[in-house]
């Protein structure tokens, strides 16, 4: 939605563009102040004006209201900040894929958009360039709720290039909704990876002075420095403060509160590492990644279901849908559990060469098909449980193992192989 | 007073309103207690604008972190700025536009709410929100038009609960409770205009009855200039009657700086260096104990030249002050404070090491100044550029500024003046419209105006004028009603909520801290014969500390005594004196009656224990 015809005919016949000072008249009263562009939810007979003190006030036009411009806007050459990167130290590639962390206000739309480049998110958290000489890139500036497979496919091989240019860190500034799965996608695509490659992001843009973005990318840099490990991780805050970060595993880490600065947890696994605020690592575990070659795998299967079990389902409502697919992963309840009604559909797709995962939207714990009639059916029908992962890891492994092995038999048996850390036989007490 | 007119004063109060949060559902009241703690930095951003406001970055210059502890009920995660705000609400926003109407104030089309940038740590977010809600106002005040240049909608900011320099500590109950921002034009032009007028929104603000009331519930800032000054803002004023004199010494410290400018300029005197030199090895055998101190602490003495500044630092029997500002200056860069040498030899510093410290500075000039800090090295620097700052600010008059008012009437430096540049829109809560049709009822049930109040208190309450205009300007008008529909007694009621609270305030208790059950029940009790009228200051102040009438009335042992009673001790206090008595007849009445209210105050009235004794002397004389 954009300013009402009359209000646009009333800018146009005195030449007013977004930025002047205008004069306005409506209904007795008067106004003064800068043009502002329309905001999406005011009303569009509305006029937005921002005063001499800077409060923006909206003026409704009318047939007999009158404006005049009496100061036209000086285009102001708005130069970005860019990070720098001081010789000697450990180089770490910053790749910028947008999300809150790359976003401020656009006075054009008036919206919060992912409009900041790379360079400039690593700039406004100054500590960053003692710690690394960083090496700034912007991919594409995407809401994380926009990418798909093809985005995952373009940051791993963006990562893959600087891993082959020496960096010794890498570090996507990403958006929240879907990092989970982005880290999950990198962990299979970049499997033996030679250096952290460390997702990061905020639940509050950088154009706000509380914003967790200097802080997360201070701590992600952090640990591509310091952290001596390599594979795929995300680095939030652990805490609501800005003093304590956790470092998830790329294919355990879910978003699990829609605002929250600590949003991101592992699950059914601790997080790899804690750092503090002076940047102190503590690891939770002893794990060592065991020494691989390298490789770059970045095939997709886009003919690929997630879905939940509800109760009720009924299997008309999918069949096309699953039918038309190669692979589905199903978050059944509890153990592994979908209603009775949908187990001729799980058969019918196994049968087909479809293959079936059932995972657990409970997200803690492991799935057991052998253990209640149901799972039973299920595995007779040809479903492959899905262990310990998260329903959207196996979704995008899934993706992934479809793309890159042949045969629905081969691809159930790299289902069940742990490949990056994804999945386990063993549960502790502590998480 | 004539020279008072040479001023212009504008008010903005903030009045908090008494309804729930603005943007969220927690209740707006403060808690005794803070849970949790969580740190927590902010970081100057680039406003809409793309300029750094210098009031944002003088404050991050300080590299604080803060702490901010949640309480029970009256804090969320909104607080906490870990949920976006919700819309503002219903309750708060009706509040503004009817007090908007109340100061005949046009009220926008749509509201916008914005972000005005505050990185103090006072707000979770780095901003306050806040809305302008209405312009072009005007009350009248003694005859004279005022104008109202506006009313805002806003949060107010978190409580600050320990301020250790690199940590501060904030509790989030008062954070995000609705105030309504109300700024008058610069109209007023003596410092009584200024206690008026600001007493009058009060009152237009009480009279929507959605305001809180009592201690912190109610701030003022003041905007003060003279001709040739420069606007200064006091910020934060709680007590109405040292408004007056906040201006009168404002005026008086602008017309001093005008006066150092002019002396300064007759002079010839330039802009001092800001080259700063250590002359710690000066010092070593210094008997002040602040230098003493902060060099055994690894601290150094630094000193600036101030050429030309001689005499205006501190002089003219200690009407010229420009060392006061410049040591106000220098203190917000965490040191205690600097010497100068308008002010010197003293404070243990000798004449020896004046002189010593002239000819390290070449300083040859009568009116060369210097001024010095003892403090860390860093730091000690960082503290004499802002003085020599503020020294060369002085060349060109008053510098605009906030500053932050004291007990006593006067104010004290606290930061410049904050820049238009700070605001930008509010992207999480949505423009609202108002329509004409939501005005125009409003209009229509516009609450009663003070001076309606003040006549129908007299007419149906029997009260007097001055009495009715006290209590609406005092805020309990509501109250007296209350409780005189439900008990009577109108003139004890009055008496109570006007003398007797003024009595208590006196006394450093806060009345308004009482709520309305608590005096219901006072009175309730008083109408039951509980205890006797003189009473009521005794039980009132036996309930400052939280307790209920009964309670009070208990502890002070006031239960008044049954007419047996009270007659046995009337009896034996006529028996004692049975001589006296005998002797006087019916006329030791009279100067029985103070033994009598001596032994039973407050626990039987006079009239009875008039009536008691006349029958107990009858007895005696037959």
């Amino acid at each position: 939605m954009t300013y009402s015809e009359s209000i646009l005919k009333l800018l146009s016949s005195i030449s007013a563009d977004t930025g002047d000072v205008l004069s306005v008249v409506s209904r007795g009263r008067s106004y003064r102040g800068t043009l502002m562009p329309h905001h999406d939810l005011s009303s569009p007979d509305v006029l937005i004006i921002k005063l001499g003190s800077g409060y923006n006030v909206g003026v409704r036009i009318y047939g007999d209201s009158t404006a005049e411009v009496v100061g036209k806007h000086a285009a102001e050459a708005v130069t970005e900040a860019t990070a720098e990167c001081v010789q000697g130290l450990p180089r770490v590639a910053v790749i910028g894929a947008g999300g809150t962390i790359s976003s401020r206000m656009d006075r054009v739309t008036g919206t919060v958009r992912p409009m900041l480049s790379a360079s400039a998110v690593a700039a406004a958290a100054p500590e960053v360039s003692r710690i690394a000489c960083i090496e700034a890139r912007s991919l594409f500036s995407l809401f994380s709720d926009s990418m798909d497979s093809g985005h995952w496919q373009e940051l791993a091989r963006a990562a893959a290039a600087a891993m082959d240019g020496g960096a010794e860190g890498i570090v996507i500034l990403h958006g929240t909704d879907t990092m989970g799965y982005t880290a999950a996608a990198l962990s299979f695509m970049l499997q033996g990876a030679s250096c952290p490659v460390v997702l990061v992001g905020a639940q509050r843009s950088s154009d706000r002075p509380s914003s967790d973005a200097p802080s997360n990318l201070t701590a992600a840099v952090r640990f591509c420095v310091d952290g001596g490990r390599k594979g795929v991780f995300v680095v939030m805050h652990d805490t609501l403060g800005d003093d304590s970060f956790a470092v998830h595993l790329g294919t355990r880490v879910r978003k699990m509160h829609t605002s929250r600065r600590d949003a991101f947890r592992s699950s059914d696994s601790m997080p790899v590492a804690h750092i503090d605020a002076d940047g102190r690592i503590t690891y939770n575990d002893c794990m060592s990644e065991p020494a691989r070659e390298p490789e770059l795998k970045d095939a997709m299967e886009k003919r690929t279901l997630l879905l939940q079990a509800y109760p009720g389902m009924d299997p008309a409502v999918f069949e096309d849908a699953v039918m038309g697919s190669r692979g589905v992963v199903i978050a059944g309840f509890g153990m592994g559990h979908t209603g009775t009604a949908m187990i001729p559909l799980v058969k019918k797709a196994c049968d087909a060469g479809i293959t079936v995962v059932i995972a657990s939207q409970c997200l803690g714990g492991t799935t057991d098909l052998t253990m209640y009639e149901t799972g039973r059916a299920l595995l007779q029908a040809g479903a492959v449980p899905a262990g310990d992962m998260l329903p959207e890891t196996a979704y995008v492994k899934l993706m992934w193992a479809l793309a890159n092995h042949d045969g629905a038999e081969e691809v159930g048996r790299i289902m069940q192989t742990p490949l990056a850390g994804e999945m386990s036989d063993r549960r502790t007490a502590d998480v | 007073m004539s020279e008072d007119h040479e001023m212009m004063c504008g008010i903005e109060i903030h009045q908090q309103l008494d309804t729930r949060k603005l943007f969220c559902a927690c209740e707006s009241r403060l808690c005794d207690d803070g849970v949790g703690a969580y740190f927590r930095k902010l970081r100057p951003i680039a406003g809409e604008i793309e300029t750094v406001d210098r009031a944002a970055l003088a404050q991050a210059q300080k590299d604080t972190g803060f702490i901010y502890q949640c309480a029970p009920g009256a804090t969320c995660l909104v607080d906490l700025d870990e949920e976006p705000p919700h819309g503002p609400d219903a309750e708060a926003l009706e509040t503004s536009l009817i007090f908007s109407e109340l100061v005949n104030a046009s009220v926008v089309d749509e509201i916008h709410f914005m972000r005005k940038i505050v990185v103090d740590g006072s707000n979770t977010s780095g901003y306050q929100r806040t809305a302008l809600i209405a312009s072009d106002g005007h009350i009248e005040v003694n005859g004279r038009r005022i104008g109202i240049l506006s009313v805002c909608l806003e949060e107010d900011a978190a409580r600050k609960v320990e301020d250790t320099g690199s940590l501060v500590t904030y509790r989030l109950d008062r954070l995000g409770i609705p105030l309504i921002e109300v700024a008058t034009a610069p109209d007023m032009r003596t410092p009584e205009e200024v206690l008026e007028v600001a007493a009058r929104l009060g009152t237009l603000l009480r009279a929507t009855k959605r305001v809180k009331r009592g201690i912190g519930t109610i701030r003022e800032d003041l905007n003060i200039s003279i001709p040739g000054g420069a606007r200064t803002e006091i910020k934060g004023a709680q007590e109405l009657r040292l408004l007056p004199d906040y201006v009168r010494n404002e005026v008086n410290r602008q017309r001093m700086l005008l006066r150092i400018r002019d002396i300064l300029s007759e002079r010839g005197t330039g802009p001092a260096p800001l080259e700063t030199a250590d002359v710690t090895a000066l010092f070593e055998d210094c008997g002040s104990k602040v230098i003493r101190s902060a060099v055994k602490d690894g601290g150094r003495v630094v000193a600036v030249r101030l050429p030309g500044f001689g005499g205006v630092l501190n002089g003219d029997d200690g009407a010229l002050r420009l060392g006061a500002e410049m040591a106000q200056h220098a203190r917000t860069k965490g040191v205690k404070g600097i010497f100068h040498s308008d002010e010197l030899p003293g404070y243990g510093i000798g004449g020896e090491h004046v002189d010593r410290l002239r000819g390290f500075l070449g300083m040859t000039g009568d009116t060369d100044a210097f001024a010095i800090c003892a403090s860390d090295g860093k730091r000690a620097v960082d503290a004499l550029t802002a003085a020599v700052n503020r020294a060369n600010a002085a060349l060109i008059g008053v510098p605009e500024e906030t500053r932050d008012p004291l007990p006593d009437g006067t104010t004290r430096y606290s930061r410049p003046l904050p820049g238009a540049a700070r605001m930008y829109p509010e992207t999480d809560v949505m423009p609202i419209g108002i329509t004409q049709e939501r005005l125009e009822s409003i209009r229509d049930e516009l609450p009663e105006l003070p001076e309606a109040v003040e006549k129908r208190l007299c007419a149906e309450h029997g009260i007097n004028a001055q009495q009715a205009r006290q209590l609406i300007r005092s805020g309990y008008d509501g109250l007296f009603v209350a409780i005189v529909a439900e008990h009577g007694m109108a003139a004890i009621a009055a008496t109570t909520l006007l003398n007797t609270f003024s009595e208590l305030e006196a006394e450093g208790e806060d009345p308004s801290a009482f709520t309305d059950t608590q005096l219901s029940g006072l009175f309730g009790m008083l109408k039951d014969d509980a205890f006797s009228k003189e009473a009521i200051p005794a039980i009132l102040k036996e309930m400052t500390k939280g307790v209920d009438a009964d309670q009070a009335v208990a502890a002070l042992g006031l239960e008044t005594v049954g007419d047996d009673e009270a007659a046995a001790v009337i009896a034996a206090i006529v028996d004692e004196r049975a001589d006296f008595v005998r002797e006087k007849g019916m006329a030791a009445v009279g100067p029985l009656m103070g033994p009598v209210m001596g032994a039973l105050r407050g626990r039987i009235d006079g009239k009875q224990a008039n009536d008691l004794l006349v029958k107990e002397i009858r007895r005696l004389i037959g």
